[in-house]
This record gives C-alpha cells, structure tokens and sequence, in this order.
C-alpha cells in the first residue's frame, strides 16, 4: 500500500532516525531511505524476510519485537514504525509500551475492525470477516488482537499516551480524525495511522 | 610442509609490540590475493582464517594441493566476487604456512622458535596484518570479513582501526571466549603436550613431530565443528567397509574411519606447536576487557556498517553470543544487520555452500559497495 507510505514518510521529519518494527521485505525501508533518511534500521521476525532485506542492503535485524526491542536504549530513535503489524502481537500493550521507550514518537497503522464491510459480513453471513485487508479465515489467520480505529483511540487515552496526528485512510484518500467525526471514520476507513508520544 | 619459501610475504619492518611485552620486528607475514585492485583502490577486502586455515582462502592451495577454504564463497561470481572485488587473505602469525610462527627458525639457534615463540594474540594477529594496508597502499578497505577466529579478527580490527573498513562482516564467532571454548581448546592443547614427541615443543623433524597428539586433537576439535543432527544423517550407525562389528577397538563405524582420516590427514599440513599457540590467542580473547566489560565501547568511534551472521545449529559459537555483539552495536546506535542462517550442518556452515548464507553475503556486498 504505497499510500500509506508516503503518509507515513510525511509524518517523519527529514534526515531523522528511524527503526522499521516488522519491517518485512523492506518495502517501506526502502522507500523511506529514498525519501526521507538514510539513517533508518529494521526489526523482522521471519528469516526469509531478513535475508532478503540484507540482499538489499538494508541494515536488518532478525529479532522479536516481543523480546528484541528491549536491547534498544531509551529514546534511541526518533521514530519507531509499526506498519499493520500490532495485531499480530500476543501482548500488544507490551509492545505499544517498548515502542514508545525506544522512539521519541512512535507511528502505529491498524487495519481498521470497524469498517462498515468488515461490520456487515459479520451481520449477514454469520461467519467471520475476509476482506481484502484481512484475506485470512479464522483458524490460519495471525492476526490475534483486531482492534477498531475506535479501540486505538480508548486505548490511548486510558494508557496516558498522547496522540499528535490521527489519520484515516480510505480507499487511497487520507483525512484527519478527530474527537468530532470518530465514529463516522471508524465506519468508513481501511487503515488508521497514528503518531504517538509517552504523556 | 615443503615450498614455503616460494609462497608470497611480506618482511614487515616496521616493530611491532605484542600484547605479551615483547616487540618483533623484521618478521613474514605470508599473504594471497585474488580478483584485481581498481584504479580508485575501494574495492579492497581483507578476510581472516580460522583457526586451522591460511592465506590459500581459493582456488587450489599450492602446498596442500586441495581447495582452498573459503572457496565456495571466494571466486568469481561468488559472494566475494573477484571479478568486483580486490581480496587479501593472509597467514595469521604464529600459523605455519610461512608467517612468523614457532615453526620459523630462530637465526640464534638455527632451530625452529618452538615454545621460544612469543605467546600472541588476536589483537597481534590483526595488528600485523594491518601493515597490508601500507603494503598495497589501501586507505580504506570496502569490507573486512571472516568466520569463527576471522570473526573475532573482523572485531578486533574495527575495534583498532574505526573508520579503516566500510563493512564489517563477523561469522559464526564471538566477542569473548567462553568457557566451553577454552575447555575444547585446552583438551587439544593437552592431547598435543601428551603425545611423548612433543618434547616441550623442540620436536625437529616431521617424523618425530607429535603427530598422534596433534591428530587426536583435531579429532576432537572436528566433532565440534559439526551438529548431532548432521553427524546422524551423514553416518548414523553405518559400519565401514564390513558387514558386522568386529568385536575389536577398529575402526567399526564410518564417523571412526573419518576421524581418523581427518586427524591423519591434518597432520601433514598443520604444526603442532602452532596449533597451541593459535588456540591460546583464541582462548585469551576477550574484546570487553580493554573497555570494562562493555563491548559497546569497543566499537564507539566506528562508521563500520556491520553484517553479523550466525546459524542455527552451531553449538561451538551459537547464536546467542553474535547477538550479545548486535545487542552492543544497537546500543550506539550502529548500522547494523544481523540473520541466523539456518543450517544443520554446525559451526563449519560457514565454510560450506549454504545458498542462503552465500546468496545473502553476495547480495549484501554488491548492494553495500554500489550504494
């Protein structure tokens, strides 16, 4: 999703450090190194996936982000991205917390549970919903802790985390999300992309 | 051990002072090169043998008449490209391939150094072979590399030389010896100083040499560098050349037979005195220790971009302690990449062709050195 991209790459100010969380084949790494700055490092966790990036030069780790983070020093990056990575965590909390340790601010993007396609497949088929942001069936899907852009929001404010920028995105067209419109950009967004700060 | 005077050296001059106290100077280092030095001199690298290799790292090895060690990653078109890059490869010293090691001839007693020999380090070893640098009038190398004791070469020359390598590579190794490492070693060292030939180390010639112990010691030291799991695959319970057990201290099983051929065989290529003295440099490697068990600081003023690999099933340097290297790196915020290679067949995976281990380095290079 190349749009999310270059949301992200706005969010992220110029020459800054930066460490991709789950980075996978270094798409966004890679674009980011192109766009906005050189000094940028990646986290995955399959091996396939670190060895394709390190074919590509990329300054890798293969790590854990449940165990791996905490070799970091605080407040070593500028920003820690987690790109549609923080469900698939067994303690997503944990990891919100590590993120927010090891970046000065941290930018989270969530497939959002609450669009109205995900709502109605529930409601008329019964079954659980594939979209095609979420193409798994229940039983093989790694997707462990699906969340709304609602529940993001509630989330962070019962944890003290203070969100700086909210942003929706539907179908390729970005908008902001405020206090006002939450519900109805709950409905209607495939991602939310948020970027957060320790109060 | 014939023809090492027609092997390449280089006199290094210039004195040098060991972490021992004594200073040498006027001493080989024996060195070989492949692929060719471009005009700009930036496609240089330096890699560094293990503890039983020598600078022959491909092609066929003119005294032992067998592939050189590293030659599945060091060819053209291979990981190490000598058709991009200019590859040094040098004999440690205090290895027997025509550096200065124990088995040089002191010009006082007109006999080999023997136990006479300083005792040397890693640290001495990568100091020497810095003088290649001068040598070849390199003032940057695109990339230092190695496997197991090349990998603690590749620490302790960025550690030395900061800003004197682009690309730092460490293979299957550690930062500080552990216990078990200096326990394997030490049972090697022993079987050597067992064997009655040994004679303090002033054994003369080939044949009185302490063959048997020296034999017995890579022996063992070669099960190390295998997996219970590839040990099992390739030779199970397979019997050699006979149909039932003999009922005898023969050699019943193939894993006996190849021991012992290994064993056999190493003893014509490698000097007994020399093996104590390399692994005693590994033994006492510990980068930590100069900078208060703080491995960080031993990489503080480097631009080194690093690559660290390790793989699955190596037992001798296990994965755990490359991390202990990436976690210090992270921790200054170096540039650094780190994969575990999956592999079964243990610490000697990075001598082997893993397409996985070898695609990645080749990859990493071509990318590292075009950006």
């Amino acid at each position: 999703m190349k749009k999310e991209f270059k949301v992200i790459s706005e969010l992220i100010e110029n020459k800054s450090k930066a460490l991709d969380v789950g980075c996978g084949d270094g798409d966004l790494m890679k674009y980011l190194f192109e766009n906005k700055t050189k000094d940028i490092r990646g986290l995955e966790i399959s091996k396939e996936s670190v060895q394709n990036c390190l074919s590509k030069g990329l300054p890798v780790i293969e790590g854990n982000a449940e165990n791996d983070l905490m070799q970091f020093p605080n407040h070593s990056f500028e920003y820690v991205i987690l790109s549609q990575t923080l469900q698939a965590f067994l303690n997503p909390e944990k990891v919100i917390k590590e993120l927010l340790r090891v970046g000065k601010k941290a930018i989270v993007t969530i497939p959002n549970f609450g669009h109205w396609k995900v709502r109605l497949k529930l409601l008329i088929n019964g079954t659980m919903p594939l979209t095609e942001n979420l193409p798994y069936e229940w039983h093989n899907t790694p997707n462990l802790h699906m969340c709304t852009i609602k529940d993001f929001f509630i989330f962070c404010e019962k944890r003290n985390i203070k969100i700086f920028k909210s942003l929706a995105l539907n179908q390729d067209k970005i908008s902001e999300i405020n206090v006002k419109n939450l519900k109805y950009k709950n409905l209607m967004s495939d991602l939310g992309i948020f970027l957060i700060e320790s109060k | 051990m014939n023809n090492l005077s027609k092997v390449k050296k280089i006199i290094i001059k210039k004195p040098l002072k060991l972490d021992c106290g004594q200073e040498i100077s006027n001493f080989p280092l024996a060195y070989e090169t492949y692929g060719k030095l471009n005009e700009n001199k930036d496609n240089a690298i330096l890699v560094f043998h293990a503890l039983t290799g020598d600078q022959f790292a491909s092609d066929i090895n003119p005294i032992t008449k067998k592939d050189g060690w590293w030659s599945h990653a060091l060819g053209p078109g291979k990981a190490f490209d000598t058709e991009k890059f200019f590859v040094i490869s040098a004999n440690v010293i205090g290895g027997c391939m025509g550096s200065y090691g124990p088995s040089t001839i002191n010009e006082n007693s007109k006999k080999p150094f023997g136990t006479d020999f300083p005792v040397i380090t890693i640290n001495d070893m990568v100091n020497a072979q810095y003088n290649l640098l001068d040598f070849f009038e390199i003032e940057t190398l695109f990339a230092v590399a190695g496997g197991s004791m090349g990998g603690m070469q590749v620490l302790q020359f960025v550690s030395n030389f900061p800003n004197k390598a682009k690309v730092a590579v460490p293979i299957a190794c550690t930062a500080s010896h552990s216990a078990q490492n200096i326990a394997l070693n030490e049972l090697g060292r022993q079987s050597i100083m067992a064997d009655v030939n040994w004679q303090n180390g002033s054994y003369g010639e080939k044949e009185k040499s302490p063959n048997k112990g020296l034999a017995v010691a890579r022996m063992a030291a070669h099960i190390t560098y295998l997996s219970k799991k590839g040990l099992q695959e390739k030779f199970g319970r397979k019997l050699q050349e006979r149909d039932d057990l003999k009922f005898s201290f023969d050699a019943d099983f193939q894993i006996e037979s190849y021991l012992r051929h290994q064993g056999a065989t190493f003893v014509d290529r490698f000097d007994a005195n020399s093996y104590l003295y390399i692994t005693r440099a590994m033994d006492y490697f510990d980068l930590t220790k100069k900078f208060d068990g703080n491995l960080s600081k031993a990489f503080a003023n480097s631009t080194t971009k690093f690559f660290v690999i390790s793989f699955t099933s190596d037992w001798l340097y296990p994965t755990s302690e490359s991390k202990d290297i990436v976690i210090a790196l992270n921790a200054i915020g170096a540039n650094v990449g780190f994969v575990e290679i999956k592999s079964d067949k243990g610490h000697d995976s990075f001598l082997l062709n893993i397409p996985d281990f070898l695609g990645t380095l080749k990859n990493y290079l071509s990318s590292t050195y075009e950006k």
